[in-house]
């Protein structure tokens, strides 16, 4: 998957987008092993980003997230990738519990010209370690799970993106009158990914 | 409309329906998908179009309602949206396979959604010892009355042991000739109490006199081995076959006879309106008699004659919670649980139980049956009706479990088993008010203490 250009703080497109991807794919993993959307003992522990983070060695997860940060890829190449979002839902209800939002914003000049920005690896390392300690202390203040859940990743691509033949247009999901928490950002000049949780609000204390 | 007093009724108008939407709200249903009528969509658009066009700069929010207004929004963003494709995989993520802790998770889920699953103790509460109690399937030695004092006959004598403070008096013992005792029952008074003897005769006793008061006889050639009441009619089904009616008010008490038994009578219960009578015999027959069809001078047709049963019919109940049903066990034989609609005589489920069904009591405030059994486990079977999932499974008693009475508050089962004991089962919860009588007598020796 990684096959960014390490050398000195040059960051290319396909270096930015392979930088994404990844995130997205560890992201993932992170949001089903904090949330319990799959069991525990499905995940295993590698280091990434200088933290110890957890894959899930369940080989349909594997295969549809893997599957998924190689076509996100591709999109954020073309810079048609607007937002990717990853839905948590009941499994039998059917109710989206939380909307897990990663947009993106991408740099045009960058798309449109093939030119290169100046960034470190070290940098956005960074970043992007503050974005995955943020996920995996989000049980703190996210409503417990109480059913067992499915998950479901929406990607919002520009209208002019061609529907890959392994993809169907979605409707949102969106959950009525969210809770919402903004977590870090993170930018490598070409790609700007804000981080935003929003969940089922769990009593309604309004007026 | 000034601006100033737009803006006023819209701040008044909001509040109303954020109420109307949370009113509406229900954790079930997704509302925030906006999915527009598909006769109307047209016509939405072009409103939408027209009046955003037409106000420019105006206040949006003048002469429209907020309802209209949230409504524009939604349509706002819905056109928004056209910019956007959203996409999903066809495939989907694989769902999670039941592992443990979804399995706690939903449990804990399920549990919260119903009421609190009540704990069921597993052994009995506590023990009495019921010496020389016959082990014969065709009798019915046991009853709880109405006034909270159970009765047990064991040998040629009776006894009442009082629930409510845990006393043991003796009612009756009859000589040689007459006895063993074979029935005892309850009158719905629970002052009352008949006798049903080995000569085929029946005595009458007020139980808080410690006095006879009348003795039946003629109604029976041989021993009396069931008995249930209906009001003032005491019903006694005998070895002989026969069921009689005995209106124990007047002299010639025999008010009507059932004639449709081969064989000895050891299952009798009137229904809870008193318009129908069950009655199952050895002859493996299971009859349902209607009240209003009796007459005192021909013998009564039966409504229904039910053959399903391969053994002798003993164990009856009437549901407590829907008037025409009625469960019924087999013996030996047999060891089904069926399930009748007595209206139309039609069998409506049969449960195998492994074992010989002695006898069968409905729960009062749940949809459960608990059956008693002989060989192999000599166990209580708590049953969920009508899904028939065993919910517990009572054993204790190392001999088949002939009898079972319920508690008059209907949480507390007493059952005697050839075993020579007398148990008591917490098996249909707890009581609202106040605990079961028998908890709240419990004696220093309470846990094995002899009835005499």
């Amino acid at each position: 998957m990684a096959s960014k250009s390490a050398t000195k703080d040059i960051i290319t497109l396909r270096g930015s987008a392979a930088i994404v991807s990844e995130f997205f794919g560890y992201a993932a993993n992170s949001i089903l092993y904090n949330r319990g959307v799959y069991p525990e003992e499905s995940f295993a522990r590698v280091k990434k980003y200088g933290l110890p983070m957890l894959l899930t060695q369940d080989e349909g997860v594997k295969s549809f997230i893997s599957n998924l940060t190689s076509q996100l890829s591709e999109w954020l190449e073309e810079g048609k990738l607007q937002r990717m979002v990853l839905v948590i839902m009941g499994k039998q209800t059917g109710e989206v519990f939380e909307r897990w939002n990663f947009s993106i914003e991408t740099d045009g000049e960058v798309v449109e010209k093939g030119i290169s920005r100046e960034k470190s690896d070290k940098e956005i390392m960074r970043e992007i370690q503050a974005i995955m300690r943020q996920i995996a202390s989000s049980i703190t203040y996210l409503p417990c799970l109480e059913e067992p859940c499915v998950f479901d990743v929406l990607a919002y691509t520009d209208k002019d993106c061609a529907v890959p033949f392994t993809w169907i247009e979605s409707d949102p999901k969106l959950i009525d009158n969210p809770q919402m928490v903004k977590l870090h950002s993170f930018d490598t000049k070409i790609h700007k990914v804000d981080t935003l949780v929003s969940y089922k609000n769990d009593e309604w204390d309004e007026p | 409309m000034t601006h100033s007093s737009a803006s006023s009724n819209k701040t008044q108008l909001r509040c109303p329906l954020q109420e109307h939407l949370l009113q509406r709200r229900n954790s079930r249903e997704n509302l925030d998908r906006f999915i527009p009528n598909r006769s109307a969509i047209d016509f939405d658009y072009a409103h939408y179009m027209l009046t955003e066009g037409k106000k420019g700069k105006e206040n949006p929010s003048a002469n429209s309602s907020p309802s209209r207004e949230a409504y524009r929004k939604q349509l706002a963003e819905t056109f928004n949206m056209n910019r956007t494709r959203i996409l999903a995989f066809k495939n989907k993520p694989p769902t999670p396979v039941e592992a443990i802790p979804n399995d706690f998770s939903s449990a804990a889920h399920q549990v919260k959604a119903a009421k609190p699953r009540r704990h069921i103790p597993q052994t009995s509460e506590r023990t009495l010892d019921a010496p020389d109690i016959m082990d014969d399937y065709y009798l019915n030695l046991l009853d709880w009355g109405s006034s909270n004092v159970l009765s047990i006959a064991l040998g040629s004598t009776v006894y009442l042991w009082d629930a409510s403070d845990g006393n043991t008096s003796e009612l009756v013992t009859v000589d040689e000739e007459s006895g063993p005792v074979t029935s005892v029952k309850w009158a719905p008074d629970g002052k009352h109490i008949a006798v049903g003897l080995n000569n085929s005769e029946v005595q009458l006793w007020d139980s808080t006199a410690n006095r006879l008061l009348r003795t039946l006889r003629g109604g029976h050639a041989s021993r009396v081995g069931a008995l249930d009441w209906n009001n003032h009619v005491l019903t006694t089904g005998g070895m002989d076959g026969q069921i009689v009616n005995n209106d124990v008010r007047v002299r010639a008490h025999i008010v009507e006879t059932y004639r449709g038994h081969q064989q000895e009578v050891c299952g009798l219960k009137w229904s809870a309106s008193g318009q129908q009578l069950a009655s199952g015999g050895n002859d493996n027959l299971l009859h349902i008699w209607d009240r209003s069809v009796a007459s005192s001078n021909t013998p009564t047709q039966w409504l229904h004659r039910l053959e399903d049963h391969t053994a002798a019919v003993k164990a009856l109940a009437w549901c407590p919670f829907q008037g025409n049903l009625l469960a019924s066990g087999g013996g030996g034989g047999d060891r089904c649980i069926k399930f009748w609609n007595t209206h139309t005589g039609a069998c409506l489920n049969s449960v195998d139980t492994g074992s010989q069904v002695c006898a069968l009591l409905w729960n009062k405030n749940e949809r459960e049956l608990l059956s008693s059994h002989g060989f192999t486990q000599n166990q209580l079977t708590l049953w969920k009706y009508p899904s028939m999932v065993k919910i517990a499974e009572l054993t204790g008693h190392t001999s088949r479990v002939l009898f079972m009475a319920q508690s008059p508050d209907g949480c507390t089962v007493a059952s005697a088993a050839g075993d020579e004991t007398l148990r008591f089962w917490n098996v249909f919860g707890t009581p609202e008010v106040a605990k079961p009588a028998p908890k709240a007598a419990a004696e220093p020796f309470a846990h094995l203490n002899r009835i005499r």
